[in-house]
């Protein structure tokens, strides 16, 4: 579990976060969500360690990060994977090469349990047939996929995805968020997921964080999240038209007004 | 941003470079692949730049001496202390300032923007210690050696020059070649060399690993790296010149 108490980041003298609490529960997807701007790319930023918040307190399963110094720093991190928004594979390096650089870096197996480490996890995201070629040569559905063999191959503790559907259409996003959930739940870790994609939130949202101008609005699960009374979620969650329909077709759903899921498709398609 | 919080964040990006290595085997790798990428890859370009400056150095040192009562032999004198001193070490360096410093300073840009470095840092490895430091030290063991052959190609190129164009006979030249030398310019050219790869490097690498912004931001670090480091070997030059010679 990762646990935040009032996290405080400015830059500039203008204020990102401002007293960010919560916690992030193991076995979970977590995720926070909120609009462009509003300070979870900061937060999560600050939660890795890659940004130093002005005040508040981290703890990894009861070791406060905040106050380590920095070899502890470098020993926390090597349970910490996260896959980046735009990926950040190494250009240099074939896919296969890019997996095994934290094993060459940090583990003393011999090379023929490193490679199977990594067909394991090339294996575990679909990719078998792209280790030899190179980030530039495959979609980003894949890279998105090598990223996350990748934050997982030394077996971390905790997972962190910046905007793991950005630049994806809805299907690949759909195979990434399922990736996700099932590395989560298969292997007991922590992951914490930034994202404004509603399909995520309803698909694999454990646990929510609502975050509006570097505060924390709305807490709660995706089965709740749809009858928040928060009017900033729900004018963040409710921007298409689309999604209002489907909010008052589950409304008239639970209200016994409609009968069922096929009355509520033909609703919607008419 | 002030030249002094420049010059704080500097050197402070070379203190963060000093720490034990997280796996020896593999900063030793990246340290040959460095020494390769920087020095074998500037090796054809230094050789054209030493050959020419060689050749015409001896075309206008001979032009310049008409008078019969100077020995031919003087003007290889010339060519081989103007090589030595001044234009193998310094020629080549800004030349490799290009070279070098604009790969440097585009190529950790790129990572930075790219989010790669901050990969690196989430995996807990000290960026500054492996992306910067080996680069520094391929250029402090590559750079002089390329200075070296400079110094080798310019002579010859000089005297193969004198010989086609019946200047200068390589009998003479080689005479004038072992006349008057004086080690020490050698030792000189050698101190500005490695003054000079130190800046080659670490500037360029400042530049690139501070990145803010896009693709437009690395293309004016990479172009602000290369002037100031070319500024840089011009000053460091005087400051050699006027302290050890």
């Amino acid at each position: 579990m990762i646990s935040i108490k009032d996290i405080q980041k400015g830059f500039s003298g203008k204020s990102v976060i401002e007293g960010v609490s919560s916690e992030f529960e193991t076995g979970k997807c977590n995720l926070i969500i909120g609009s462009s701007g509003s300070g979870k790319t900061v937060l999560m930023k600050c939660l890795v360690g890659l940004i130093t918040p002005d005040s508040g307190e981290i703890a990894y399963d009861g070791e406060n990060f905040s106050i380590m110094n920095a070899d502890q720093k470098k020993v926390m991190r090597r349970k910490i994977g996260m896959l980046f928004q735009g990926s950040a594979l190494f250009d240099s390096m074939t896919v296969e090469k890019n997996i095994f650089f934290p094993l060459d870096m940090f583990s003393n197996a011999t090379k023929a349990e490193k490679q199977k480490r990594v067909d394991e996890v090339l294996d575990r995201v679909n990719l078998n047939g792209a280790n030899k070629k190179f980030p530039a040569e495959i979609s980003g559905g894949m890279k998105k996929r090598v990223g996350i063999a990748r934050a997982i191959v030394l077996n971390p503790k905790y997972l962190f995805c910046d905007e793991p559907n950005s630049g994806l259409d809805p299907q690949t996003s759909l195979v990434i968020d399922k990736l996700i959930k099932e590395i989560t739940t298969d292997f007991n870790i922590t992951t914490v997921i930034n994202t404004h994609d509603m399909n995520s939130v309803m698909e694999i949202g454990d646990r929510i964080m609502y975050m509006y101008q570097g505060k924390k609005e709305w807490e709660g699960t995706n089965k709740e999240i749809i009858f928040s009374k928060s009017e900033k979620l729900n004018s963040f969650i409710f921007a298409s038209e689309f999604l209002k329909d489907a909010k008052d077709m589950r409304m008239l759903e639970i209200s016994g007004k409609i009968d069922n899921k096929r009355d509520m498709d033909e609703m919607l398609r008419s | 941003m002030n030249i002094f919080t420049r010059l704080g964040e500097f050197l402070l990006m070379l203190k963060g470079m000093f720490t034990k290595p997280e796996n020896w085997r593999i900063y030793w790798k990246e340290l040959m692949h460095q020494c390769v990428e920087l020095g074998i890859g500037s090796l054809g370009i230094v050789s054209i730049v030493a050959l020419f400056i060689g050749a015409v150095s001896t075309l206008q040192t001979s032009y310049q001496f008409v008078s019969p009562i100077i020995s031919k032999s003087v003007i290889a004198q010339i060519v081989r202390d103007s090589v030595i001193l001044e234009f193998a070490p310094t020629i080549t360096s800004i030349v490799l300032a290009g070279v070098v410093g604009s790969k440097v300073s585009s190529e950790l840009g790129n990572m930075r923007v790219s989010e790669q470095i901050d990969a690196l840092e989430i995996m807990g490895i000290n960026t500054k210690a492996y992306l910067i430091l080996p680069k520094i030290l391929a250029a402090l063991i590559m750079i002089p050696l390329l200075v070296i052959v400079a110094m080798v190609l310019g002579i010859w190129g000089g005297r193969m020059i004198g010989d086609i164009t019946n200047i200068l006979p390589h009998e003479i030249y080689d005479k004038g070649l072992l006349e008057s030398f004086v080690p020490y310019n050698v030792t000189f050219a050698l101190t500005k060399a490695y003054t000079f790869a130190f800046i080659i490097t670490a500037i360029p690498a400042y530049y690139g690993y501070n990145v803010k912004g896009g693709a437009l931001e690395i293309g004016r670090a990479s172009t602000t790296a290369v002037v100031t480091s070319c500024i840089m070997i011009l000053l460091a030059d005087y400051i050699l010149a006027a302290v050890l010679l």
